[in-house]
């Protein structure tokens, strides 16, 4: 057997396909354009509800941006004159997976920068990358503060704010609302971020509702869909409110089976992601449920003629009102733009990353949120106001949100150099609640 | 006293639907000895199209027409998806190694996965309709779903038509005689290549019927299909792989831990199964209806 | 019979991968060296596959090497490299060595579902453990490689990889040359003819399914070098999966299968996820669909047709 034949010959293929690959797209700016890689979920279960509207939405935004339709102060053609085109690529497939793509689409595609990444544990993966490859990254949806708490970096910036607000601002909701809670329950997913949000809602509740117990806590997998055993559980245990950071299909199959079960009867619910199913399920959405948007975002985004101008397009183009993640990867996109405007001179031309970021390094920007403003994390992590309601049926069926709360940053966010964790269990020092 | 009664409903409900996921999987393992990966789109194939079928037809008129419309549209897409992967594909390759033909049927998995995202989109389908039309039951402080005892009887009538069908009735004797030796069956005269194209569609058929029953509880989403599947490998191996009887205590076995689980050690809720399975394989290894094969000298 | 030239051929491999270094453009760099460390994954699936047993929780050592690595690195401050390597074989060797006593009784679809068992109880403890960030995982620091702290850690990963692919294939390679290794196929057809002959399948097995453990874990080790991160999805059961997979796809033939079956996964994926990015599950599943039907002994068959010799009994 000729065996040592077949290995020089593959390992020729191997060179002389790589040869062939070495020879790459043009770099982005030798056509003219800003090439911007877009990585979110396109497949599996998190892609309906967070991946393809964000997707949508920057399709939306850049196409106007390209047309320089964008309201002030974003009326300028494209990312300071310079027409954008994207590359899109799939979340899907796991962080080792993303890394890899993370490494292609800056070293092959010659993307000039990345947005993306819903999920904490790909947005924890690429970072180092990115830093290493000097790839200048914004990460619009991921929640974990881990990312700036354990590492600091210059080439990567988040413009959506840690996932601890979400949840102190609910406890905070809870005492403002429902001050009288003697007992609460958590149903979670079983992974980082359900395991992170019950605790932090139950440290914030311990320091802020300290009479209220837990009654149980309940974590079955992500993606179950059948939680039987657990609503039973949580009724026989009969808490006055229930939380939960369930999203997307499961969220929707929690509310379906604990309305026809009665789980939210004589009871509390906080839903921390309820925003994104509030629309789709309408009647079956229990009156009174506790709702939030993980920020400033969706029904609770502020009047402002950014928002005015994106939620009317969006709903033109979509047929149905954007969501959290259609706003967080929009806040992205501008936050880039207006870094990018301000460090470049003249107009049409791309400055260097390194100005791109001395920019965007504690920048404050307007998006269709309000103001952001990059407070954390030396700069690069956005710090966002929360925003809680009570959810209501219209009498003509049409869902809305009643009774809303918001939290300015200084109430809900740990100052800088203070873990959030940490700061939840010293009783929140320095919160500013206004 | 309560958490008695809350763990034996829902030991029973789980475990109902998991052997209506798993029935499908062990007939064809027992017939075909194929471990079909791709029964988990079957199960999302069966999802989609009965929540397609119920966000068409429960606009605001409500009658049993509408749950018998999705059981028959969730059947005819078993059916044809069934056909057209064995006639299309597996008949031409039968007798590969088993390896070979998990892995085969877990590239018609990924295929699958993307056209059932084509044709249905990614957003997650509800219906939710059938689910609260049939009320609920009442005791104590604790309230169950109709819907849910009628998975239990769908379960039960399965079960009970699957052993009929076994061994009441001709063909399925003739197909004991398959899935106990098939050498010996096409020796007999049986034309043992129908009896896999048979097999195999009914078991896409259950598969199918599996997530139409379940989907007015859920939301129907894509990537339910690959979480469905390695349940139903663990309740399968479990029960020993082959046997429809076992399936079905491996399914109660899984069932009834998980609810015990859930309600008295929620920490656990990730291990049981695989714990579960772990124990039963370590103290009989062909599971507990499997038959030990005889070693050939 | 031909002369063996194996020797040979790794050497020019391993000569090539290294030159390779200095033209390859940094994400095909990259991409070789994930594709070699899953592919010391694939080779152990395929040295337990020769004799008849396929392991659908290779992740499970994959996941062991990734995290000792990791958790020495992180938590306990080790950056030497050479003693991570260390520190994988004796505790993937001591895992494997306990599992193994067990598992060693068992054949078939039944050894396939207890490896695939074990590896999901140890991504449920992962799930379970928040100290070490659960499901996110965490990160690896920069390491020294046998005293020498590199410039570029990529670089020194992807020598250290090429090298360790090249002694590990080379001792696979006459390992299975061996009595022990021809045994394999023996086990595979009959069992009970192998007892008969005075050796015990059941021993040697216990050893094939260490020797698989400790190259997968040292997979693990390379790869989590290389990505820097690890996270619990590489004991799910999906990625041990992909591992048979790419097994099948090289073929069982050759110590080289599995890493050209590796890399031409690695290859064909990628170029999905670009062209295809609403749709690369299709392409990947039509490719595979096809290299089954049309190769049935994976790629490796490829290369051994142009050979003049029939392929030898336990190559297939």
């Amino acid at each position: 057997m000729k065996t040592n034949e077949g290995i020089g010959w593959s390992a020729a293929v191997i060179i002389a396909v790589a040869t062939l690959f070495a020879v790459s797209p043009a770099r982005a700016a030798e056509n003219g354009k800003l090439r911007l890689g877009i990585v979110t979920f396109l497949s599996g279960p998190a892609s309906g509800p967070f991946g393809v509207p964000a997707e949508n939405a920057a399709k939306l935004t850049i196409a106007a941006l390209n047309s320089g339709k964008m309201p002030a102060p974003y009326a300028m053609k494209g990312i300071n004159g310079v027409e954008i085109e994207t590359v899109v690529v799939d979340e899907a497939g796991g962080a080792s997976k993303q890394v890899e793509e993370f490494r292609n689409l800056v070293e092959r595609q010659n993307v000039d920068a990345v947005i993306g990444y819903i999920s904490s544990g790909d947005c924890l993966a690429v970072a180092p990358v990115a830093e290493e490859l000097k790839a200048l990254t914004v990460f619009f949806d991921c929640g974990t503060p881990r990312i700036f708490e354990d590492a600091t970096y210059k080439y990567v910036f988040r413009t959506g704010p840690i996932a601890t607000t979400d949840n102190i601002g609910a406890a905070r909701y809870v005492l403002d609302t429902l001050p009288k809670t003697k007992s609460f329950a958590g149903i979670n997913q079983n992974y980082a971020w359900g395991q992170d949000s019950w605790n932090d809602f139950k440290a914030a509740m311990g320091v802020l509702v300290p009479q209220a117990q837990v009654k149980t806590e309940q974590f079955p997998k992500l993606g179950a869909g059948r939680y039987g055993a657990e609503i039973s559980a949580i009724l026989v245990e009969n808490p006055d409110l229930v939380h939960s950071s369930f999203w997307g299909g499961d969220m929707e199959a929690l509310v379906l089976q604990g309305a026809a079960r009665g789980l939210f009867d004589k009871r509390a619910v906080v839903l921390t992601c309820g925003e994104t199913g509030m629309f789709r399920l309408a009647e079956q959405m229990p009156e009174g449920a506790i709702i939030g948007g993980r920020g400033p975002y969706g029904v609770f985004a502020p009047n402002n003629p950014l928002n005015e101008w994106f939620r009317k397009e969006y709903q033109a183009a979509y047929n149905t009102p954007p969501t959290y993640p259609a706003y967080k990867i929009v806040q992205a996109i501008l936050g880039l733009k207006n870094a990018a405007e301000k460090a470049g001179s003249e107009s049409g031309k791309l400055p260097s990353t390194d100005s791109i970021i001395a920019k965007f390094q504690g920048s404050s920007f307007e998006a269709p949120s309000g103001m952001v403003v990059m407070g954390l994390g030396k700069g690069h992590q956005a710090v966002h106001g929360i925003a809680y309601g009570t959810f209501k049926l219209n009498a003509d069926k049409s869902p809305t949100i009643i009774n809303v709360r918001n939290y300015p940053a200084e109430c809900v966010t740990p100052p800088e150099g203070t873990p959030s964790t940490e700061w939840i269990k010293a009783g929140m020092p320095g919160a500013k609640c206004g | 006293m309560l958490t008695l009664l809350a763990i034996l409903v829902d030991g029973l409900n789980y475990a109902s639907w998991l052997f209506m996921v798993a029935a499908g999987l062990t007939l064809i393992y027992g017939v075909m000895k194929i471990l079909n990966m791709a029964h988990g789109s079957m199960f999302a194939i069966g999802a989609y199209t009965s929540a397609w079928i119920a966000g068409w037809y429960f606009t605001g008129a409500d009658s049993m027409w509408g749950y018998l419309l999705m059981l028959g549209g969730a059947i005819a897409a078993g059916a044809f998806v069934g056909l057209v992967i064995e006639r299309g594909l597996l008949r031409f390759l039968y007798g590969r190694d088993p390896v070979v033909m998990i892995l085969l049927t877990y590239a018609v998995l990924l295929i699958l996965e993307d056209v059932t995202k084509l044709i249905w989109g990614v957003d997650p389908y509800f219906a939710f309709q059938p689910y609260t039309l049939l009320g609920r039951t009442q005791v104590g402080p604790l309230t169950f779903a109709n819907y849910d005892f009628g998975v239990i009887l769908v379960a039960a009538i399965i079960g009970l038509g699957l052993w009929w069908g076994l061994n009441r009735t001709r063909r399925g004797k003739l197909l004991l005689a398959v899935i106990h030796d098939p050498e010996m069956s096409v020796a007999l005269g049986i034309n043992v290549r129908a009896y896999f194209l048979l097999t195999f569609v009914i078991g896409s058929i259950l598969g199918c019927v599996a997530g139409a029953v379940t989907a007015p509880a859920i939301s129907v989403a894509p990537g339910i299909g690959v979480e469905v599947i390695v349940l139903a490998f663990a309740v399968v191996v479990i029960g020993g792989l082959g046997s429809v009887g076992g399936a079905l205590a491996g399914a109660l076995i899984v069932g009834f831990s998980r609810a015990t689980a859930v309600h008295l050690l929620p920490q656990v809720d990730l291990f049981v199964i695989f714990g579960v399975m772990s124990l039963v394989l370590v103290v009989r290894p062909q599971g507990l209806f499997g038959r030990a094969q005889p070693r050939k000298i | 019979m031909a002369k063996d030239r194996t020797l040979l051929g790794l050497t020019l491999a391993l000569a090539l991968l290294m030159a390779g270094m200095a033209v390859f453009p940094q994400w095909l760099t990259f991409l070789v060296m994930m594709s070699l460390a899953r592919g010391l994954v694939v080779l152990a699936v395929v040295l337990q596959m020769r004799a008849g047993l396929v392991s659908f929780g290779q992740g499970l050592y994959y996941c062991v090497g990734g995290y000792t690595a990791a958790m020495l690195g992180s938590l306990y401050g080790v950056h030497e490299v050479a003693v991570l390597i260390a520190a994988t074989i004796l505790v993937s060797a001591t895992v494997a060595f306990v599992l193994g006593t067990l598992l060693s009784r068992y054949r078939d679809i039944f050894f396939a579902m207890l490896t695939m068992a074990f590896s999901m109880i140890l991504y449920g403890v992962l799930v379970k453990s928040s100290a070490l960030g659960s499901t996110d995982g965490f990160s690896l620091p920069g390491m020294t490689f046998f005293g020498w702290t590199p410039e570029t850690q990529s670089t020194a990963v992807y020598i250290l990889t090429c090298l360790l692919v090249y002694l590990i294939a080379l001792a696979y390679h006459y390992y299975q040359e061996s009595p022990a290794g021809y045994l394999a196929g023996a086990i595979r057809e009959n069992e009970i003819r192998v007892e008969y002959l005075g050796s015990s399948p059941q021993r040697l097995l216990h050893c094939k399914y260490v020797m698989a453990s400790v190259i997968a874990a040292v997979g693990g080790l390379l790869s989590a070098l290389a990505t820097g991160h690890v996270d619990p999805e590489m004991a799910y059961w999906t990625t041990s999966g992909e591992f048979v997979f790419i097994a099948i796809l090289g073929g069982t033939g050759h110590v080289a299968a599995p890493f050209i079956g590796s890399t031409l996964f690695s290859f064909v994926q990628t170029y999905a996820y670009q062209f295809f990015p609403y749709t690369w599950q299709m392409v990947l599943g039509l490719v595979l669909l096809l290299i089954i039907v049309f190769l049935p002994s994976g790629l490796w068959s490829l290369v051994q047709r142009s050979g003049s010799e029939k392929p030898r009994a336990a190559d297939h």
